[in-house]
């Protein structure tokens, strides 16, 4: 494969939310950390899955990459453009070639759209087809790629269930005919049995059209199977990034070795067998992380100098980034 | 072994504007002294209602227990009265765990409050016993400075901790039987793995049976005895855990293990997706329920409902079908 | 695209599962929002008969003026005065000797118009001012929230009587629908639908607050939605229910309040008629038994009042999304 400049370039990414108190004059009392510097590329045609527990920032970095939220530091740069500092037409091409889709089937959907109306905005809003018969049309095609009867069109979401209102929060990503769709949890509201359905629908469409995702999720084990390459993210940063077995097989980071320990296997044997590392504490507050290494009142191998100083973000074998000082 | 709850045929339907909704539909099933029973089963197959059920903490209407019997230690939990029910079984012989830990601790009271309510009314403690126990409880499930703790309200806690309230709460007299109604699915894998491991831990110093209530077939392979797969008010296979995971021999068990991707094999095939949605539980059962989305169906599906019958030991299938070789039960 | 090594035997597409089925297969015809909402309403037994008795009023007051003309209504013969009910004057004769069911036709035209034209401009003025402050928050909101609870604070029938004392008089007659009107009414719409707007531009604000955290808004603006897109597409539609509500209330309220103003000397000037000013000639005459001077007017304020009382229930019920049951 020739050297192709990435899709996505994201240094430094910073996002803080204000923490206020006060009825009458909002005064800031703090900050929450939410996304505190990450850097990462994705490119073309490839997926890349960010995983770590509740909390620990990856819907808010997903949405500050789109622009969805205002970035307070750092660059994301998408095809060229640099989503931060985009605004009218140029942000609306952007918006055209990058997507979403969210976590909550049953928040994401206007409630008194139609599906119609629901598929159809993103044609509606970038002027991609203009004359209504034909819009709809269209709408009933992209129904068929995600697996819907194009006869469901005037259906109301509630009318759907869990899986398929996931499917129509797909056809509307799809819609404007995207290069990267950021997929927030796509499937952890969904049973087992649907959530199947919806991965293997992502697969399929990446292997049509050659998009580019980035996979959100905390289940360990659909990440490994979805995705080519893995970060694990901790408290607003990211502490590991590699290819996918790489990571699974080889990690470095005690983060990541407690994360996996913690997926369960459907198989009693090698479940009862192997060793857990179950994690003591609470996630410490994201408002004051704590001094050097974020992960240190937690970790096992704690010592002095992770008290003290940020560890560096370092390869320490080719494509397996690390930011810990005890590997 | 001696059965401590036995089941028999249970049916419980909801008259709504809308019709009937058969959630459940003549299960039957036991639990053993000291043993974990897990029960999953897709979101609406009528795992919370059949405990509900048998704990009678359905309102009724719209509920309505249509048959069946509940026998613990030799009385019928769906004949006893009320008040024997509510101040003899649920919450002292029987306790349960609600789903959302958000939700089934009050807002407004401490924890220390919610935890010594139950131990008076149920245990006739004084107030200075009661809350002893429950630092002793707090601590028992793991939570560090238990005294303070009690004086702290559920929105100062993590949903982790909550969850640990909630099993503390629970175990505050000693119950011969644990109901989880899914007690991790809405904490993420460390918090669940952290919560497993407590549970386990518990089992083993308590000594209680426990009905363990999941969607995912994963997160109790480490955990229990036994398996209850259920499917639109069904029980469609019983078996122990080896068994389930090793031998699945109904084909909606087999097709649930089969879009698990695991986290400890590399990719090796697209995951397997079962095509279609339950049904609907406003119409009448009729025939197999998971008949229209099952890739081994034969004539028959359609038309007769099978019952749960042995294969093994300790293993029964509610299948017309073996799936291995093919043949027609 | 052989991306993970292992191609897929065919291209995928094909393979994706069919649409759920049990959906599909259900015969019942789709039904749009406005038809599920009419299904709803008409389970509402007090709100179904509220838009009856609603129609019967307004079929009233518009139908009897083909009997009754204008200058009848108005024309006065003391000779007369008082009279009780009878056949030639069903409901009696007033102070003055006019017809009292002719008046209440007349001002049934005068109390309707004012109550929706002051709904109206209420619901417009609380609309606007609740979408930007709801949506736009900040030092917008600040501002104008401070201002509608000023508004709130001050009594409203301390306000609109000074107002009414104020323009009182200075207003024009006009001519709407080929009937004159004293410029009065026109006083009486604006001091109440200004006065009124502040009830419903808390309600909208609170919608707005929780509905633009939904996350279909921020699905909106990934789309690249613009701004007000999302404001007149997404978030309105979405409070309608509560909107609708407290334009029904906003009616009976501005009738309610007329009556009340007129009551007090200070609505609309006589000799045109309104139920209100009916009320308020009969006042001194209460304990004389002549019943009949307020009894039909006030019984026909009762009525408007409760039947729009029980349709604005009745959506509320019927428009709330989350109500499903059909
Ligand atoms: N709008 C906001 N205002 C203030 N704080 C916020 C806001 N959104 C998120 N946060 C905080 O930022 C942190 C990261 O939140 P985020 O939603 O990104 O986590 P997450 O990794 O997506 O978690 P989950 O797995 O539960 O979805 C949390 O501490 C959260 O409380
Ligand atoms: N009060 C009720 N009225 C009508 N139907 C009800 C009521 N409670 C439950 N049901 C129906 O009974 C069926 C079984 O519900 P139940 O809560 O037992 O599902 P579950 O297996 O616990 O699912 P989950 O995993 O989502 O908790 C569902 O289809 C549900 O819609
Ligand atoms: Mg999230
Ligand atoms: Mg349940």
């Amino acid at each position: 494969m020739s050297v192709t400049q990435p899709l996505v370039e994201v240094q430094n990414l910073k996002k803080y939310f204000p923490v206020t108190s006060g009825l009458f004059l909002q005064r800031k009392v703090g900050m929450v950390r939410a996304v505190d510097g990450v850097s990462f590329i994705i490119n073309r045609g490839e997926t890349l899955g960010l995983v770590g527990e509740s909390g620990c920032g990856k819907t808010t970095a997903g949405r500050t990459l789109l622009g969805l939220y205002p970035a307070t530091a750092g660059v994301v740069r998408i095809d060229g453009h640099d989503i931060c500092s985009a605004k009218g037409r140029e942000l609306l091409s952007i918006r055209r070639k990058a997507q979403m889709i969210f976590q909550d089937p049953y928040a994401s959907l206007n409630p008194r759209w139609t599906v119609n109306a629901i598929v159809s905005e993103p044609l509606r809003v970038h002027k991609l087809i203009k004359n209504n018969k034909e819009r709809s049309e269209r709408v009933k095609e992209l129904m068929g790629l995600v697996g819907l009867s194009g006869r469901l069109v005037n259906r109301f979401p509630h009318e759907f269930s869990g899986g398929q209102r996931q499917r129509i929060g797909v056809a509307r990503a799809l819609a404007s005919e995207p290069l990267f769709i950021v997929c927030d949890e796509p499937i952890s509201a969904l049973d087992v049995s649907i959530q199947a359905q919806v991965v293997n629908l992502l697969e399929d469409l990446q292997d049509q059209f050659g998009l580019t995702y980035l996979f959100i999720a905390h289940d360990l084990s659909m990440v490994r199977h979805i995705c080519d390459r893995v970060a694990v993210m901790y408290l607003g940063v990211i502490v590991e990034l590699a290819e996918r077995n790489e990571l699974y097989e080889h990690y470095l980071h005690p983060y990541t070795r407690a994360l996996l320990s913690a997926v369960p296997i459907p198989d009693p044997k090698k479940d009862r067998a192997r060793q857990r590392i179950i994690l003591t504490g609470d996630v410490p507050s994201p408002i004051h992380p704590p001094e050097g290494c974020r992960f240190h009142p937690r970790c096992p191998l704690a010592g002095e100098e992770c008290r003290i100083n940020d560890p560096q973000w370092r390869e320490a074998a080719p494509g397996h980034w690390v930011a810990c000082h005890k590997v | 072994m001696t059965k401590i709850l036995e089941v028999n045929d249970l049916m419980t339907r909801f008259h709504t504007t809308e019709g009937m909704v058969y959630a459940v539909n003549g299960i039957s099933f036991h639990l053993d002294e000291g043993e974990t029973l897990a029960v999953v089963g897709e979101s609406g197959c009528g795992k919370s209602v059949t405990m509900m059920s048998i704990l009678r903490l359905l309102p009724m209407p719209p509920a309505q227990i249509a048959g069946g019997t509940a026998i613990y230690l030799g009385q019928d939990l769906l004949k006893i009265p009320d008040h024997e029910m509510e101040h003899n079984i649920r919450g002292k012989e029987i306790a349960m765990i609600f789903q959302d830990p958000m939700t089934s601790l009050n807002p407004v009271l401490t924890i220390g409050k919610q935890i010594t309510e139950s131990l008076r009314t149920h245990m006739f403690m004084d107030q200075a016993a009661a809350e002893r126990r429950a630092v002793e409880l707090l601590e028992m499930v793991g939570l560090s400075d238990a005294r303070q703790r009690l004086k702290a309200y559920p929105h100062q806690f993590s949903g982790g901790m909550r969850q640990r309230v909630m099993i503390a709460m629970a175990l505050a007299c000693n119950p011969s039987i644990l109901i989880a109604d899914e007690p991790t699915t809405a904490l993420d894998v460390t918090i669940q793995a952290q919560i497993v491991e407590l549970v386990i831990r518990l089992r083993e110093q308590i000594h209680m049976a426990i009905i363990w209530i999941t969607h995912n077939l994963g997160v109790v392979a480490g955990l229990a005895d036994r398996v209850n797969v259920m499917y639109a008010g069904y029980i469609v296979e019983e078996a122990n855990v080896e068994d389930i995971y090793e031998d699945p021999s109904h084909p909606y068990t087999n097709a649930l293990l089969a879009a698990l991707p695991r986290v400890d094999r590399r990719r090796d095939r697209r995951l397997k997706s079962i095509a279609g949605a339950p049904p609907s539980l406003l119409v009448e059962p009729h025939g197999c329920p998971f008949a229209p989305r099952c890739e081994y169906v034969v004539e028959r599906c359609g038309m007769e409902t099978p019952r749960l019958t042995p294969v093994g030991r300790d293993h029964a299938i509610a299948c017309w079908v073996d799936i291995k070789t093919g043949a027609q039960r | 695209m052989a991306k993970r090594g292992i191609p897929d035997p065919q291209p995928a597409l094909s393979k994706i599962e069919g649409p759920v089925s049990a959906l599909d297969e259900l015969e019942t015809p789709i039904l749009t929002l406005s038809q599920l909402a009419w299904r709803r309403f008409r389970r509402h037994k007090m709100a179904v008969a509220g838009v009856i008795i609603l129609i019967l009023l307004v079929a009233y007051c518009i139908g009897g003026a083909f009997i009754f003309s204008e200058s009848y209504a108005n024309h006065t013969d003391t000779s007369l005065r008082l009279q009780p009910p009878a056949a030639e004057h069903p409901f009696g004769t007033d102070t003055t000797g006019r017809d009292i069911l002719a008046r209440t036709i007349y001002g049934g035209q005068i109390s309707l118009l004012i109550g929706l034209t002051a709904m109206i401009l209420e619901i417009t003025v609380g609309v606007l001012i609740g979408a930007v402050t709801g949506f736009f928050g900040g030092w917008l909101d600040n501002i104008l929230m401070r201002f509608t609870e000023a508004v709130l604070i001050v009594p409203q029938i301390f306000l609109l009587l000074v107002m009414a004392k104020f323009f009182g008089g200075n207003v024009p007659n006009i001519v709407f629908l080929g009937r004159e009107f004293s410029g009065s009414v026109i006083v009486i719409v604006f001091i109440i639908g200004l006065t009124a707007w502040p009830y419903t531009a808390r309600i909208v604000r609170a919608q707005f607050l929780s509905i633009k955290e939904n996350e279909f808004i921020l699905a909106a603006r990934a789309t690249g939605t613009s701004t007000w897109g999302i404001i007149f597409r997404h978030i309105l539609p979405n409070s309608i229910a509560p909107i609708v509500v407290a334009a029904t209330l906003g009616v009976a309220n501005a009738i309610t309040l007329e009556a009340y103003i007129s009551f007090l000397g200070l609505g609309v000037r006589p000799p045109t008629a309104t139920w209100g000013n009916m009320l308020e000639g009969a006042y001194n005459y209460i304990d004389q038994g002549v019943y009949w001077l307020w009894l039909f007017p006030g019984l026909l304020i009762l009525f408007i009042v409760l039947s729009i009382n029980f349709v604005g229930d009745g959506l509320r019920d019927a428009l709330d999304p989350r109500s499903r049951a059909v």
